[in-house]
């Protein structure tokens, strides 16, 4: 297939699936603000959403102080950040629109559509009325979106870009998620109390959709270590690490051509690495230079892909 | 001379034989109906995107994307009227690939002094680059949209004239198909009462036309549309038919040149393209030998093109057939090359070069419609009936000063449609435009895409004045 289409399904799956990630965030940070909490707790839950963005220097040059009201337009309708869902919705559609004959109708439908239900929702002010609602909302689509591409189109390379994209980026937002809330409940040591923790520990795991899926492996209470190997290291949890790179790698597979050789040896020896590694290991290095390091490693295969596959040189 | 001619009412209140089973079930159809389907038919538009794009809009995003409006009321057209009109298009449109090829090679035309040769030699579509080069068995014009007007003549019946031949990269053919899609949704029933000519064969037809021209020797030839990418107004449309018929979509950027072959970029590495279905006027194909600012297009095309290895379709060059000052001379080219009677009409035409057509058009300049031959969009032209008097003066100065730069036409009444507008039911003007294919054979399917002039006495049909579009019916007998 065509370089530049490949461009664009892999973007646009990047797309969807960090609109997700940002809604996923956003609500566990407006749930958990509706329990008791001190303001100073408060405005670090809203702050660190936007660091994991890293979107401090573009919030503070638009918001003179972190709250519920200005983080939510922020990340959610600011047309001029990047990352807010308003503009990943519309990336997503205009990626999809550029090659919409690769896609199946029911695809292309379903891209188009949330972009235009999207802009109707916010028009009809329910980011202010229901944040909520509209966060699920994200979800769902991008559940649809998901759904109607495995359940619609050929398994061809189309499709095998598609995924890719989904992987990586779901794999950069999950560790991002991690090496931030786990650097903020290293700052705040020595004040810890059990139902604080439970909070901390469950709000993070319902944003991956994992509070059950914990309950389910573990059987036990929520502990931080536990947390971090289920994201990062269990194989069958759909949003781990290590799952992520494992259906990257696969996917990277189908697709594999003359010049992506060392792409597929790095990615192989990534899953490889999240395969064979002991959370006490990773702990003992430091969890903050692990997650900082596969950041990295995953930009850096981001890039890698591109050069192989979407943008060659000849 | 000429009346009103309506495709459904005859005088007074009869209805047509053709329309009658169409207008009793219309009759019974309560207008809130008609609304609701109205308003899903447009929803359903702009969530498949069947969308255009307007230029110059800030708002990305469904703001720079247009719907066309869409009528629920069909142009219906008895078989008898198509089976002519089939015959005439497709003799039209032979004659004319006939004249672009002799153009281009003997001039015999030219020659034989049925076609002035400065109109050709001169005129700024003239492309000499194209002097002695052999495209695919002769054909240079694959997808032509002929315009198509009908008027009233005095005793009643209606008579059809070509208005203009689009031979470049006339678009619209994605409204014809998509709108039938959505009569059949919104009025089923209609569909089992009326015996409709299917059209929805035609990508079929237009792979198999693109697949009829490639390059002599390739045996299965890879078949692209070439777009100038998704701002392009008719985006929708490139996109369409890459989808439907199974082929790339590419951009100028996507292709490059090597060893005289064109290639696209895949995932894969280089891949050899054969056909190119270019939706790219001339000018922006290939900065080294037209415009050396164009992105749009790809480096060493044309040397690949003109060395036979690979297909453009439309060839370059079609313009010298669909100029203006050219449209006059397509009944005696019919003759000239096919030794037949045209089937399809001219609008009659005078051609101010020539002595006579000159004093003619001087002396009826206020019924005439006067067109500057290499004008667009409505530049340099008179409307005789419509412009004031001082108007007129101004331009018969213009005109003597520089007749060979027009020709004139009586003013049409185009004929009108019943059309569902805010007050109801009312008469519209309308045109119709056919889609020609021509490689192996000359295929069309059945009607084309109809417009129409949703503003009320107005003539102009164009999507970007407030035209809209109607599914066109040819009735099987």
């Amino acid at each position: 297939m065509l370089s530049r289409t490949a461009d664009h399904l892999f973007w646009l799956s990047r797309y969807i699936e960090r609109a997700e990630n940002t809604a996923r965030m956003l609500d566990i940070v407006y749930q958990t603000s509706l329990q008791p909490q001190s303001a100073e707790e408060s405005e670090q839950s809203w702050r660190s959403l936007v660091s994991i963005s890293e979107l401090n220097s573009l919030y503070n040059a638009k918001y003179a102080s972190i709250d519920s009201r200005s983080v939510m337009d922020f990340m959610v309708a600011d047309e001029n950040n990047q990352s807010s869902i308003f503009n990943c919705l519309r990336a997503a559609r205009e990626n999809a629109r550029a090659v919409r004959g690769a896609l199946t109708t029911e695809v292309w439908e379903t891209m188009n559509q949330t972009w235009l239900e999207f802009r109707r929702l916010l028009r009809e002010g329910v980011l202010t009325r229901d944040p909520s609602a509209l966060f699920e909302w994200v979800k769902y689509r991008s559940h649809l979106s998901r759904g109607v591409t495995v359940g619609t189109m050929l398994q061809d390379e189309a499709f095998h870009f598609i995924r890719i994209g989904s992987f990586l980026e779901r794999a950069d937002n999950t560790a991002r998620l991690l090496d931030v809330k786990f650097y903020r409940q290293e700052q705040s040591q020595g004040e810890h109390d059990a139902a604080r923790d439970f909070y901390y520990w469950s709000a993070v795991l319902r944003s991956v959709s994992g509070f059950e899926i914990y309950r389910k492996v573990y059987s036990n209470v929520i502990q931080p270590d536990k947390v971090a190997e289920l994201l990062i290291l269990r194989p069958d949890m759909p949003r781990s690490m290590s799952h992520c790179i494992t259906r990257m790698l696969a996917n990277l597979k189908r697709v594999a051509n003359p010049q992506s050789g060392e792409t597929l040896r790095r990615v192989g020896r990534l899953e490889a690495e999240l395969a064979f590694a002991r959370i006490d290991e990773i702990q003992a290095g430091g969890l903050h230079p692990f997650l900082d390091g596969f950041l990295a490693e995953v930009a850096d295969l981001g890039a890698s892909i591109s050069r192989d596959f979407l943008v060659p040189s000849t | 001379m000429q009346t009103a001619f309506d495709e459904m009412n005859a005088a007074g209140t009869v209805t047509r034989a053709h329309y009658e089973a169409y207008a009793r079930w219309l009759a019974e159809q309560p207008e809130s109906l008609m609304r609701e389907r109205r308003e899903q038919a447009e929803l359903i538009f702009r969530r498949v995107g069947i969308t255009f794009a307007v230029y110059g809009d800030k708002d990305s995003g469904e703001g720079t994307e247009r719907l066309i409006p869409f009528d629920l009321i069909p142009r219906v057209i008895p078989a008898s009227e198509w089976t002519s009109m089939q015959a005439g298009l497709a003799q039209r449109v032979t004659a004319l690939n006939r004249f672009i090829h002799d153009v281009y090679h003997d001039q015999e035309i030219l020659k034989a002094g049925i076609v002035p040769a400065d109109e050709i030699l001169n005129n700024a579509q003239f492309r000499p680059e194209m002097m002695g080069v052999d495209v695919p068995g002769g054909v240079y014009s694959h997808i032509s949209g002929v315009d198509i007007v009908r008027a009233g003549n005095t005793d009643g019946t209606g008579s059809y004239y070509v208005l203009e031949d689009n031979l470049r990269v006339p678009s619209g053919v994605s409204y014809m198909l998509e709108n039938r899609k959505m009569m059949m949704r919104l009025f089923p029933e209609l569909f089992t009462g009326h015996r409709v000519a299917p059209v929805a064969h035609y990508p079929d037809l237009l792979l198999d036309t693109l697949r009829s021209v490639a390059p002599q020797g390739v045996s299965d030839p890879t078949v692209v549309v070439l777009t100038p990418g998704m701002y392009n107004s008719a985006y929708f449309e490139h996109a369409f038919l890459a989808q439907q018929m199974g082929v790339e979509l590419v951009e100028g950027q996507d292709l490059f040149v090597d060893g005289g072959f064109v290639y696209m970029r895949t995932t894969r590495g280089p891949k050899r393209v054969d056909v190119i279905y270019r939706r790219l006027d001339d000018d922006f194909l290939d900065p080294k030998v037209f415009r050396a600012d164009s992105t749009l297009g790809c480096a060493g095309l044309v040397d690949a093109y003109k060395a036979g290895k690979v297909t453009l379709s439309n060839a370059i060059g079609t313009g010298i057939a669909d100029d203006k000052s050219i449209y006059p001379y397509v009944p005696k080219m019919i003759e000239f090359y096919l030794g037949e009677k045209p089937i399809l009409q001219n609008v009659p035409t005078y051609v101010c070069r020539d002595k006579d057509d000159l004093a003619y058009t001087l002396a009826h300049l206020s019924e005439l419609v006067v067109k500057e031959v290499h004008g667009a969009g409505g530049y340099g032209m008179l409307v005789g009936p419509a412009a004031t008097k001082d108007e007129v003066e101004a331009f018969r100065a213009q005109l003597v000063a520089n007749p060979g730069n027009y020709i004139a036409q009586p003013t049409l009444s185009l004929s009108t449609c019943p059309t569902f507008v805010e007050s109801g039911v009312a008469p519209r003007h309308i045109d119709l435009r056919p889609f020609v294919l021509s490689g192996a054979s000359v295929r069309m399917v059945p009607g084309g895409l109809t417009r129409v002039a949703l503003k009320e006495g107005s003539l102009v049909v164009n999507s970007s004045q407030g035209g809209g579009t109607k599914d066109t019916w040819v009735l099987e007998d």
